[in-house]
């Protein structure tokens, strides 16, 4: 049995962590600059009034946010502005970045993998091209990391090359890959995996899963049967249900993340692709309206682009002007 | 939250009385709900404000239409406003080149450009009778190469194999040799999703585009895209000569409000709509079905026009005739209703065209309202004679058992036609003093199925 949460260096590791709120920052703001740039240029004197409150809403809306979120982080500052307490540019970042924070805070659970059970297995879920098998790769990359056995489950058997995809992820971290044909039945796939994986002692199981749209009735009763065929061999299992969102996606988002939690439970979302110039505002949505725990981010192409969510550094990389970068 | 523009349109123009023109007084609170509604479907904060303004501009002055109130009225303008922006249905593939003609597949990551390449070649082969070549110069995500010629095995095409070590301007070199000597007609390049902003992979996008001598060059983009769509739209335009933009996954419940403003910054047309991941989901883009889903209003407009082409004009002229020699309306002329209302549908097709005030629920009035319910109500008026349409009053109770029986209905069901009838008689009178409008307004919700058509 493999050590448990063996640690880095802490120093490297808080090395490669400011590396990623850098990147985070520069990735976030690059492109068309946003949030405080434009309210300093928009407040020359400093003052703050309706049409700066305005334009903020204007910029909340163009990060995904969402009308409802939005509006009630509009109105919230407003009552403030009412009473007079923004009185500067400082007080109405301050008293944003507290209204962001609100909604963040609390669903900034990072995933932490407990001694026991083993194995613990991890269901990824989402839409198609929502980035399931690569942050598969990368979670496998990040536990072999912390000193854990990992091994994958190719579930998704009905897109083409899907398994060989996962299979390449598993040679790449050489952890193991159980796959059958395409068009086997997915629930029995990784029900094998996890046999195979508690026959093996293995630490983490990530079990993928085909893309499906949150409309498909059929297929969303399948991810149901796979979670209750995983059932039968640990009552316990799936430990955690991920679902992967594209961070450049608009408000069918929050659809998804809604639907795909009342067929599920989701215990954990991870956002992919925030390196465009997408600002995954509807991550804001997501936590005002569902409050399920953000796992992990995703900002880039390399494994350590992929990272656990922390609510402040995700708040100041917004907030962040291009001038600082 | 309303669930879509029409809700909020009821909610807005309740408080609007009154016919006359359109003024930038009473459209205020309209436009700003058009506003939301349109940010929720995810169409740029750009592309918005100059739609509304576009549509302030065209909508002050108007003159409102006798059946429509304001709200209504301007419901219609912008849709009409949609459509136009959406753009024409064009051409869905142009081929009029020398083959091999080569259409080129461009997009970010996750956009679903791999399954598109596979069903617009299953397309070209069946409908066109094509011989299609499928070749990627996805050389990093892992497995995509394989994907693609999975797909083409599937489709019936030819595959050009690559490998990952290759160049990608390589491959298309080699792919265009192999398409010549092949005799294909078609060759379609699926090239690896990459972001708008990434200029390494945006140069090499341009290259391999350029020795690909495209004849076709198609944005592929997630319908369920959000405002950051517009950035990478016109990042991709600028790199690549677009001539067109495919909308993926577009069977999900998204509104799609993407469609309009990749449209709207890049100026190409639409052509197809991915609608599932089965091969042949792969539709060609009508931009007036496009701009109903983006308002999420159902199809009020063509619900209009349903009522005033089919509503049979001179069934309706004849029973204006007889109501107005005062003769009564009798179970032909209900009968008559009914027909027509089946013509249009039924009375569900109505309701979901028809943005209902939010206290009805749509799906239980679907149910008691259905088609099956308007046959079964012809029948019984069927079973009986001439002389029982006529003056229903001669129906006694052994009339009712025989007329149940001839129908394949309960006595019950007969009563509550006949009763039905009654009201419905009630209120023909008072139409034919009235007029529609006004009695379409006294309509009980339970006298809904009975069909005020006329």
């Amino acid at each position: 049995m493999a050590m448990f949460k063996k640690k880095k260096n802490p120093q490297e590791d808080q090395s490669s962590r400011d590396g990623f709120i850098k990147r985070l920052r520069s990735r976030l703001n690059r492109g068309d600059s946003w949030l405080t740039y434009d309210l300093t240029k928009l407040a020359p004197g400093g003052k703050i009034d309706e049409d700066v409150l305005e334009q903020l809403e204007t910029q909340l809306v163009s990060a995904d946010i969402g009308v409802d979120t939005t509006e009630r982080i509009i109105n919230g500052l407003q009552r403030r502005l009412d009473r007079k307490e923004l009185k500067d540019i400082e007080a109405l970042g301050a008293s944003l970045r507290g209204a962001l924070l609100d909604i963040l805070k609390p669903v900034e659970q990072p995933l932490e993998i407990p001694d026991a059970p083993r194995p613990y297995v991890i269901l990824m879920v989402g839409i198609n091209g929502a980035g399931k098998t690569t942050t598969i790769g990368k979670l496998a990359r990040r536990f072999l990391d912390d000193g854990l056995t990992v091994m994958l489950a190719a579930g998704d058997t009905f897109r083409a090359a899907a398994v060989e995809q996962l299979q390449v992820w598993g040679e790449r971290n050489n952890v193991p890959v159980i796959a059958q044909k395409s068009g086997a039945d997915p629930a029995a796939v990784i029900f094998d995996a996890c046999e195979a994986a508690r026959a093996r002692g293995i630490d983490v199981l990530l079990a993928d899963t085909a893309g499906r749209l949150q409309t498909q009735q059929g297929l969303m009763d399948e991810l149901a049967k796979i979670k209750r065929v995983i059932g039968k061999l640990d009552p316990g299992a799936p430990h955690e249900i991920m679902l992967v969102l594209d961070a450049s996606l608009g408000q069918n988002a929050l659809v998804q993340a809604e639907k795909f939690h009342a067929s599920l439970g989701i215990t954990g979302i991870t956002i992919t692709k925030l390196d465009g110039t997408a600002k995954g505002g509807i991550l804001l949505s997501i936590a005002d309206r569902l409050k399920v725990p953000v796992r992990f981010i995703g900002v880039g192409e390399a494994a350590e682009d992929m990272q656990p969510f922390n609510a402040e550094e995700y708040v100041a990389a917004l907030l962040a002007g291009r001038q600082d970068n | 939250m309303f669930d879509n523009l029409s809700e909020r349109l009821t909610q807005t123009v309740r408080n609007l009385s009154g016919r006359g023109r359109l003024s930038e007084d009473n459209i205020k609170d309209t436009l700003r709900q058009v506003r939301l509604a349109l940010l929720e479907a995810d169409v740029a904060l750009p592309v918005v404000k100059d739609f509304v303004e576009r549509i302030k501009k065209r909508a002050i002055g108007e003159e409102v239409g006798k059946s429509l109130t304001p709200g209504q009225a301007l419901v219609k303008i912008i849709h009409a406003e949609l459509v136009a922006l959406l753009g024409e249905v064009t051409v869905p593939i142009d081929l009029r080149a020398q083959p091999p003609v080569v259409i080129f597949l461009a997009g970010l990551q996750g956009a679903g450009k791999t399954t598109t390449a596979a069903k617009l070649a299953r397309r070209l082969i069946e409908r066109d009778k094509k011989r299609v070549m499928l070749v990627s110069v996805d050389v990093y995500r892992p497995a995509a190469i394989l994907q693609l010629q999975t797909l083409a095995t599937e489709v019936g095409a030819l595959h050009c194999s690559s490998t990952a070590d290759e160049d990608p301007v390589a491959i298309v070199d080699r792919a265009l040799d192999e398409s010549r000597r092949a005799h294909a007609d078609v060759l379609i390049v699926d090239t690896a999703g990459r972001l708008h902003v990434d200029n390494e992979m945006m140069a090499e996008v341009q290259r391999v585009h350029a020795h690909a001598k495209a004849h076709e060059t198609f944005f592929v983009i997630d319908s369920m895209a959000g405002q950051d769509a517009v950035n990478a739209a016109k990042a991709f335009d600028l790199s690549l000569p677009l001539t067109g933009i495919i909308l993926t996954k577009a069977d999900g419940d998204a509104r799609g409000g993407v469609a309009l403003s990749v449209r709207e910054v890049t100026g190409k047309p639409i052509r197809f709509l991915g609608v599932g991941e089965k091969i042949d989901a792969l539709e060609v883009f009508h931009p007036d079905r496009m701009a109903s889903r983006i308002l999420g209003m159902g199809d009020v407009l063509s619900l209009v026009e349903e009522i005033e082409t089919k509503v049979d004009r001179e069934a309706g002229e004849k029973l204006a005739k007889k109501l107005k020699k005062g003769r009564g309306f009798d179970l032909s002329d209900l009968r008559d209703q009914l027909q027509q209302m089946i013509g249009m549908g039924g009375m569900g097709a109505m309701l979901e065209k028809l943005p209902l005030p939010g206290g009805i629920n749509a799906a239980a009035l679907k149910d008691k309202t259905d088609e099956g319910q308007l046959r079964r109500q012809i029948a019984i008026i069927n079973s009986m004679t001439p002389g029982e349409r006529k003056f229903p009053k001669i129906i006694s109770g052994s009339r009712k058992r025989r007329i149940a029986i001839g129908s394949g209905l309960q006595i019950q069901d007969v009563n509550r036609l006949l009763k039905q009838h009654v009201q419905m008689e009630k209120m023909m009178k008072k139409m034919s003093k009235g007029g529609m409008k006004k009695m379409l307004r006294g309509l009980p919700p339970g006298m809904m199925p009975r069909g005020p058509m006329g």
